[in-house]
C-alpha cells in the first residue's frame, strides 16, 4: 500500500458507479491533482464510448439478439453481458434481461444475496445472476477501464476506497467487502458516501473549510441520490486548536431516490393522457418516462418557466404524424415531486408506515412513506442526543425536540436542482426558527454526480496524513439476543434480553472486550443468534444487558451463524464460546467464537439467505 | 420551364435531403458545387453546351465514409433523424411538423454536445466590425459582397462561423457494419 502512486475512489452506486483519482505523488498538502477516470462502456451494438459515468445496469442478451463482437470491450472480446449504457438503454426495451438496481438487493434483508436471483422479473431461460455478482461485474469493469489507461500504474498495486451508504448493515457491508475481492481488488478501504461527499466539499474548499465552520458546528449531510436516500451527521470539534470532525449518526437505509420522482412524474402524466383518451403502450410509457425526466430538469433548473412541453413519438419510421404531444406543468411538478417527495412538515410528523400485507414480498422494500423531508424529521428527532456527550455542544440537548444542524451539505443527483434544495433547507429552517435555533448555512461548491467518487480517492490521501480526516467508528451498537433464565411459564416465550457485543463508535482496527456471558455451541452444527443495531444507544458498553428496549431503539439485523468445525472434538459435544467483535481495518464488523480458555477462533457469519425472519 | 419556387418547409426538407446527399452520394457534392458557382451568374436561358474541361492537377483525398455513416447512426438513434428526413412533410400541418421538430432538435442537440466541442470561430458579436489582415486564414473566413481590393479587409462580421475543436466518436468493433444506421425492431 505504501508503494501507490494513486489514491483510487469508487463509487458503487444503485444507478451509476464512478472512478476518481489523486495522484498521491503529484499532490502536496492541499495541493490536489485529482482527476475523473472515463470508463469506456458499450453505448450501441459494437460501439465502445468513454464516459464520466457508468450506469449500473446490466444486459443479458439472448445467444441470437447480438452480431458477434457487438459486446467486445477494449479488454474483452468473450464477454456475454453488457454494463453501462448501452444496457440501460437496450434494457428499457427488454426489461426482462436487464438487471437494476443491484445494489439495494444486495442489502434486502429478505433474499438471499449470493443466490441467482436477478432480473427478478426474467423467465426461466434467462440466466439470472446473484446481486453479489452483479456488482462483482461492475467493480471488474472499473478495474478493466483503470488498467487500459494506466498500463503502466496496475490497479492492484494502488490504494483503492470503495464507497458504501452510510445505513449499511454489517451483512451488507461484508458483501461488498466480499465482492471486492472476488473482483480481484487487493486490499480496500470502504467509505460511507455521506463522508465522501464531505470529503468532497474538504478538497474543493482548498483549505476554505476551516473557515466556513467552526467548533461547535454541527452538519447535516443529506445525500438523495438514484435508488437511496442517506443521512448522516457530522460535528465539528477543536482539539488543540485543529478543529475535527466527528460523524455522531447516520440514518436508517431508505430506499427512495430520483427514479421513484421520475417514475412518479411520468405516471402523473400518463394518466393525464388516459383520461383525454390516448392509452400508451408499453414502450411509449418509457418514451414519456424518458421525456418526462428532461421535462422535469427544465422545471427545476428555471423557475420561470411554467410548462414544458413533451412529445411522445410513434414507433415505427413515421416520426410525423402519430406523435402525442401534451406538456409538464410547474403544478404538476409541485404536486407529484415538491409536495409528494419533499412535503412541509413538522419536525415531530413521523413517516407513515403501512402494515405488511401477509405475502412474503419479492419485490425491492422500498420506503412507504415516500416523503423524505418526514423521514429527515424522524432521523433528527430520533438523534437529538446525538451530541450530548461531546464536549462543547452542551446546552441544546435539554430544550430542543430535535438535533439541531448548524450546516447543511447536499449530494447527489436529485438535490443539484435548486428548487429541491431550496425546499429541504427551507424547511430545516423553519423547524429551527420554531424552536429559536439560528438557521442553518449550506456548504456548496461541489459536482453533485462526482462528489462520492471525488471525495473517495480524496480519502485514501489524506489517510497518509495529509489532510484531517473524519472520526466516526461503527454508527450502531450491536447486541445478541439471549433468551432470559427464568421458569417456563406455558403459552408465553420467554422474555428476549439484548446483550450489547459491539459498543457504538469502534474505530477501524480496533477490537471489542469479550462479554462475560457465555454461550454453548454444539460441535458440527450451526448454531443462530438473532441479531440486532441500535444507532441511538451510544453509552451500552460491551456486556450491558437490555431486558427492555423501546421499539424504535434496536433494528432487528440479519441473524448471525456460529457453525464450529468438528476437527479435534466429537460431534454433538458442546463447547463454551464468548462472543468477540472487532473491525477491520477495511472497515468491517467481524464476530468471532473463542473457546473458553483455548486459542482457537471461529469467524461467526452474518446470514445473508434471507430466510431469517420467514 | 421554370418551377414555381417550393414552399418554406420544403425548402427545409430540400435542405436537409442535399446535405445528406452531398456528405453520403459520390460526385453529388461537385455537382452542388458547380450549381453553385452558376448561380451567382443570371440564370441561363437555355442549357449551354458543356465544354470540355482540363484535368486538374490537384490532389484530391477519399474520406471514409464509415465516420459519416456513424454520426447519421447516432442522429437517427437520439434524434429520429433519418425518420423525420424520409418523411414527407407536405401534407402535415405544422403543428405535427413542430411536435416532431422538438424530438429531432433535442436529440440532434444531444449528439453534438456528446461527441463534438464546437466554437464559434471569431470572439466579436455578430453585426460588429471586423478587420482582416493580410494573410488571414482563407478557409476559416468567408468574404462576400463587394470582394476587390487588397487587404487589410474591414467589413462586417454576419456570421461568426463555428469551429470543431474535438470530435468524440465512439469507437466501433472490428466487425461492426456502420452502414447499418438504424436496426429493423421486432417486437416479440
Amino acid at each position: 500500500m505504501s508503494t501507490a502512486r494513486y489514491a483510487i475512489g469508487i463509487d458503487l452506486g444503485t444507478t451509476h458507479c464512478a472512478l476518481s483519482f489523486v495522484d498521491i505523488t503529484a499532490s502536496d498538502g492541499e495541493k490536489v491533482v485529482q482527476q475523473v477516470l472515463p470508463i469506456p462502456q458499450l453505448s450501441g451494438p459494437g460501439a465502445v464510448e468513454p464516459r464520466s459515468l457508468l450506469p449500473s445496469f446490466l444486459y443479458l442478451p439472448h445467444e441470437n439478439e447480438l452480431a458477434p463482437g457487438d459486446l467486445s470491450l477494449p479488454w474483452t472480446s468473450t464477454q456475454d453481458f453488457a454494463a453501462g449504457e448501452f444496457a440501460r438503454t437496450r434494457g428499457a426495451a427488454t426489461p426482462i434481461r436487464l438487471v437494476a438496481s443491484a445494489k439495494s438487493w444486495l442489502c434486502h434483508p429478505g433474499v438471499d444475496r449470493r443466490a441467482a436471483i436477478l432480473p427478478a422479473e426474467a423467465p426461466a431461460e434467462v440466466t439470472r445472476i446473484s446481486p453479489l455478482t452483479a456488482s462483482i461485474r461492475y467493480l471488474s469493469h472499473l478495474r478493466e477501464a483503470w488498467n487500459q489507461a494506466h498500463p503502466e500504474a496496475p490497479f492492484d498495486a494502488q490504494d483503492v476506497t470503495v464507497t458504501i451508504p452510510a445505513s449499511f448493515d454489517p451483512a451488507a457491508r461484508e458483501l461488498t467487502a466480499e465482492a471486492t475481492r472476488a473482483a480481484g481488488y487487493s486490499a480496500v478501504t470502504l467509505l460511507e458516501e455521506p463522508q465522501a461527499a464531505l470529503y468532497s466539499w474538504i478538497q474543493h474548499s482548498a483549505g476554505q473549510w476551516r473557515k466556513d465552520v467552526k467548533k461547535g458546528d454541527i452538519i447535516l449531510v443529506v445525500d438523495v441520490g438514484g435508488g437511496t436516500t442517506d443521512l448522516s451527521l457530522i460535528a465539528v470539534l477543536e482539539q488543540d486548536g485543529q478543529l475535527e470532525l466527528h460523524r455522531v449518526a447516520v440514518g436508517d437505509h431508505i430506499l427512495l431516490g430520483g427514479d421513484n420522482m421520475d417514475l412518479a412524474l411520468a405516471y402523473g402524466v400518463a394518466r393525464k393522457l388516459a383520461a383525454q383518451g390516448t392509452q400508451l403502450d408499453p414502450w411509449q410509457t418509457r418514451a414519456l418516462a424518458h421525456a418526462c425526466r428532461s421535462a422535469k430538469e427544465t422545471l427545476l433548473g428555471d423557475a420561470t418557466v411554467n410548462a414544458v412541453p413533451v412529445v411522445v413519438p410513434r414507433r415505427g419510421s413515421k416520426l410525423i404524424g402519430g406523435s402525442i404531444r401534451t406538456e409538464v406543468t410547474r403544478e404538476e411538478l409541485t404536486s407529484s415531486l415538491l409536495d409528494g417527495f419533499f412535503p412541509v412538515v413538522a419536525v415531530a410528523d413521523a413517516p407513515i408506515s403501512r402494515a405488511r400485507g401477509a405475502l412474503t414480498q419479492l419485490g425491492l422494500p422500498y420506503a412507504q412513506d415516500a416523503a423524505i423531508t418526514r423521514h429527515l424529521g424522524a432521523f433528527l428527532s430520533r438523534q437529538r442526543g446525538a451530541t450530548a456527550e461531546l464536549e462543547g455542544f452542551a446546552g441544546q440537548a435539554d430544550t430542543a425536540s430535535f438535533l439541531h444542524p448548524t450546516a447543511v451539505l447536499f449530494n447527489g443527483g436529485v438535490l443539484k436542482s435548486g428548487l429541491l434544495a431550496e425546499r429541504v433547507l427551507g424547511l430545516i429552517n423553519t423547524w429551527l426558527a420554531a424552536e429559536g435555533a439560528e438557521p442553518a448555512q449550506l456548504l456548496g461548491g461541489t459536482d453533485l454526480d462526482l462528489a462520492v467518487a471525488r471525495g473517495a480517492a480524496y480519502y485514501g490521501y489524506v489517510r497518509r496524513g495529509h489532510g484531517v480526516r473524519i472520526r466516526g467508528g461503527t454508527a450502531r451498537a450491536h447486541y445478541v439476543a439471549v433468551e432470559s433464565a427464568m421458569p417456563a411459564i406455558p403459552g408465553m416465550e420467554p422474555p428476549l434480553q439484548a446483550l450489547c457485543i459491539a459498543p457504538f463508535g469502534m474505530e477501524e482496527g480496533t477490537e471489542a472486550a469479550p462479554p462475560e456471558q457465555e454461550f454453548g455451541l454444539v460441535v458440527g452444527e450451526p448454531v443462530r443468534f438473532r441479531f440486532f443495531g441500535s444507532s441511538v444507544r451510544r453509552q451500552d458498553q460491551v456486556g450491558t444487558l437490555l431486558d427492555f428496549w423501546a421499539p424504535d431503539e434496536l433494528q432487528e439485523l440479519e441473524e448471525i451463524e456460529a457453525n464450529l468445525p468438528a476437527e479435534g472434538r466429537r460431534a454433538g459435544e458442546i463447547v463454551p464460546v464468548k462472543l468477540h467483535a472487532r473491525v477491520t481495518e477495511t472497515g468491517i464488523l467481524e464476530l468471532e467464537a473463542r473457546p473458553t480458555g483455548g486459542t482457537e477462533r471461529w469467524k461467526v457469519e452474518f446470514d445473508v439467505r434471507g430466510d431469517s425472519r420467514t | 420551364m421554370t418551377r414555381p419556387d417550393p414552399s418554406l418547409l420544403s425548402k427545409l426538407g430540400l435542405a436537409c435531403k442535399s446535405f445528406l446527399a452531398i456528405l453520403a452520394q459520390p460526385g453529388f457534392a461537385a455537382r452542388i458545387e458547380a450549381l453553385r458557382d452558376d448561380s451567382a451568374a443570371p440564370v441561363p436561358a437555355a442549357p449551354e453546351p458543356v465544354m470540355p474541361v482540363a484535368p486538374a492537377q490537384a490532389q484530391f483525398r477519399e474520406i471514409p465514409s464509415e465516420a459519416a455513416m456513424q454520426l447519421l447512426g447516432l442522429l437517427q438513434r437520439d434524434a429520429r433523424f433519418i425518420d423525420f428526413i424520409e418523411e414527407d412533410v407536405a401534407h402535415y400541418a405544422d403543428a405535427d411538423i413542430g411536435a416532431a421538430a422538438r424530438i429531432v432538435h433535442e436529440g440532434c442537440r444531444k449528439v453534438l454536445r456528446e461527441h463534438f466541442s464546437i466554437q464559434p470561430l471569431r470572439s466579436e458579436s455578430e453585426g460588429s466590425r471586423i478587420t482582416l489582415a493580410a494573410g488571414f486564414d482563407a478557409a476559416a473566413v468567408r468574404l462576400t459582397g463587394n470582394v476587390v481590393g487588397q487587404p487589410p479587409f474591414t467589413g462586417s462580421l454576419s456570421h461568426r462561423g463555428w469551429r470543431i475543436s474535438e470530435a468524440r466518436l465512439p469507437r466501433l468493433a472490428a466487425g461492426h457494419d456502420a452502414s447499418i444506421v438504424a436496426q429493423a425492431e421486432v417486437e416479440l
